[in-house]
């Protein structure tokens, strides 16, 4: 166990490393002219004053230097000042939205897996009768439509049509719960279809699987009940892989998450990061997009061990 | 809206195909050839009569999908405008300065004979918009097929194949790319560049597929190296390089061509948020994203226009998804009774 940790570990932190370099490298070639950014298009002539600025902020130093500066920075929490928005620190920037993309795709997931399992479970309960084919057919398109046409469609449904809730718009948690929910409920399920449609397809796969198990059929021969028998025996082998499916799809997710934030104008990383690109603000891009990518790189770390912690089989070998 | 494009669909992939390499079938399908006669390679007609009633519907609309892009893109380009299909960008109630007049169009009109799918909001021809649409979302997924199967796909069969170091350091090199979210990543990478053209479009999407196909065909190549045919060559002193070619790529391709499909669905949608998000290909170009994205703004008036695009969009990744799925489980069957 001790073993797999520590190989564990060090592919993340040579991954963590990879990932940050690569983010860091791509947004130094963003176009533009930080110096001439931070003292405005005036100063274009003044070539010895943009020499000055240019190398005060470190960017004559070479890459890897700049890199190791720069990592060794966000390390500790500063991201940097977006030169942009004078004075707007990257790292506040961030902080004060990630509550808000976190509420969205916790809410997706939480809503993805509570409509996957009865779908999933119904489908290899009846493989291959009616039940089965109408929800799965139903799964095909939910994972066909673009979660921004199904964020789109609710709009026109419960904001235009029947007028029940705010087409765009947040409430924070802290303005109570229920004007929360009015503001968060149409986004995260549009986030949450897709989801939804992954994880019922693998909760049904993995159930028809376990269905065919020996003590599923000892489970029958001793008279329980199907019900019992499905949500007592059969679920819980069935939801390892979709544990690793949620993982892997927090990726997704986060993108989505851009996506949906900027239909419904919700404050957070998503929308922010398309603010930041049409108006090119550098830091805030980069900022971002290494904070999403190693929160995802953790993710699925914590989700790998996790999963070892849950299935003894995979600790042995 | 999973995944460069980590998606779901890889995992399934790489699952799919390993499963159906190293297990034999439960019941092979009953073969006509005679012992010594080559097996003779299905044709077209006899695939398109296996498939399933649904699996058909999706072929017919996906070709349909295909020559109507290329028909408004000969249209435009080869017979300037000569074909029967209005100007995508013409908006019809304006000013003409020839006849001194307005046009007879109006925005937001409803389906008629002379505009089959009504008009948007600048009275401009939504059918000619959706045809002109489909041009770029066909361009973007046929790019990213190619680098996929081309790139990723030789990648993968060659690590699979001569493992070791280099399969080492090739796979790190993936993971550290698919450790990205994916549309994050196009997002970082896109606003790079300040003119997003066509081309640099299909690029950047294309060169991103490439870690989802080298790794499914590493999958698929890994399981083909074990199998006897491979030990055999090896063992009449075949060159490495010619196994590769004869024997290794011819059968791992298959299967990443139907996994081609399954990820052109994917491109399709990661190609349609970027439109929406605004930045894709420059208006005035119509995409099935950027007319998403222009007609919600009107959806208090009208739902039709945000409506004719979704249905284009949705049912193209539905049937590509389909039929991406029949070719996968065809193939599944094919490499196990090898």
């Amino acid at each position: 166990m001790a073993r797999i940790l520590g190989i564990r570990l060090l592919r993340l932190i040579a991954t963590l490393f990879a990932v940050t370099f690569l983010s860091f490298i791509m947004t130094s070639l963003l176009p533009g002219d930080p110096a001439v950014a931070i003292l405005g298009q005036d100063a274009i002539q003044n070539e010895a004053l943009l020499e000055e600025v240019r190398e005060d902020l470190g960017l004559n130093d070479p890459i890897p230097v700049r890199y190791w500066n720069w990592l060794t920075d966000a390390a500790q929490g500063d991201l940097g000042e977006s030169y942009i928005n004078a004075g707007q620190d990257v790292s506040q920037v961030i902080r004060d939205r990630v509550p808000v993309t976190a509420q969205l795709a916790i809410m997706a997931i939480i809503l993805a897996v509570l409509m996957a399992i009865p779908l999933g479970v119904i489908g290899a309960y009846r493989e291959g009768r009616w039940q089965d084919t109408t929800t799965s057919a139903a799964v095909q398109v939910a994972l066909s439509v673009p979660n921004f046409i199904i964020g789109i469609f609710l709009i026109w449904l419960f904001a235009v049509q029947l007028g029940w809730l705010p087409a765009s718009n947040w409430n924070r948690l802290s303005d109570g719960v229920w004007d929360n929910l009015r503001t968060s409920i149409m986004p995260a399920t549009a986030l949450a279809m897709t989801q939804m449609a992954i994880f019922s397809r693998l909760v049904r796969s993995d159930m028809i699987a376990t269905l065919r198990e020996n003590f599923i059929l000892a489970a029958r021969a001793k008279g329980l009940k199907d019900r019992y028998i499905l949500m007592r025996h059969a679920l819980r082998p069935s939801s390892l892989s979709l544990m690793t499916i949620i993982g892997i799809n927090f990726g997704a997710l986060l993108g989505g998450t851009v996506v949906i934030e900027t239909l419904f104008a919700i404050p957070g990383l998503g929308f922010r990061l398309i603010n930041a690109i049409s108006q090119r603000d550098i830091l805030v891009i980069q900022g971002i997009t290494v904070f999403v990518a190693v929160v995802y790189v953790l993710v699925n770390t914590a989700v790998d061990l996790l999963y070892t912690v849950i299935d003894p089989r995979i600790r042995r070998s | 809206m999973s995944e460069t494009f980590d998606t779901p669909d890889v995992q399934r992939a790489e699952s799919t195909a390993t499963q159906a390499v190293i297990e034999p079938p439960a019941a092979e399908p009953a073969s006509t050839t005679k012992p010594g006669e080559k097996p003779r390679r299905a044709r077209p007609h006899e695939i398109f009569r296996d498939m399933p009633l649904l699996v058909k519907i999706s072929a017919v609309w996906l070709i349909l999908v295909v020559f109507g892009a290329i028909y408004a893109k000969l249209d435009q380009s080869v017979f300037g405008g000569a074909l029967p299909l209005q100007d995508p960008n013409l908006q019809t109630n304006n000013f003409n300065s020839e006849t001194g007049d307005f046009g007879t169009g109006e925005p937001l009109e409803s389906p008629s004979t002379s505009h089959w799918l009504g008009t948007d909001a600048l009275a401009r021809d939504t059918f000619s918009r959706i045809l002109h649409g489909g041009w770029v979302s066909l361009i973007v997924a046929g790019t990213a097929a190619g680098f996929g199967v081309i790139v990723g796909g030789l990648l993968g069969s060659l690590v699979g194949f001569v493992r070791g170091r280099t399969e080492n350091v090739i796979m790190s090199l993936i993971d550290v790319i698919l450790a990205f979210p994916a549309l994050i990543l196009l997002l970082a990478l896109v606003s790079i560049f300040e003119v997003r053209s066509l081309a640099l479009i299909s690029i950047v999407i294309g060169v991103l597929s490439i870690p989802a196909y080298t790794r499914v065909s590493r999958a698929i190549s890994l399981a083909i190296s074990q199998r006897e045919f491979v030990l055999a060559a090896r063992a009449i002193g075949t060159k490495p390089r010619t196994i590769l070619f004869r024997e290794i790529i011819p059968n791992v391709l298959p299967t990443v061509l139907a996994y081609a499909l399954v990820a052109a669905a994917f491109v399709v949608v990661v190609e349609g948020s970027l439109s929406f998000l605004g930045l894709s290909v420059q208006l005035p170009q119509s995409t099935w994203g950027n007319m998403i994205n222009q007609a919600r703004r009107d959806i208090r008036l009208n739902i039709a226009q945000v409506f004719w695009p979704s249905l284009a969009l949705s049912l193209t990744v539905l049937a590509l998804n389909q039929v991406g799925d029949f070719f996968q489980r065809r193939f599944a069957v094919r490499d196990s009774a090898l």
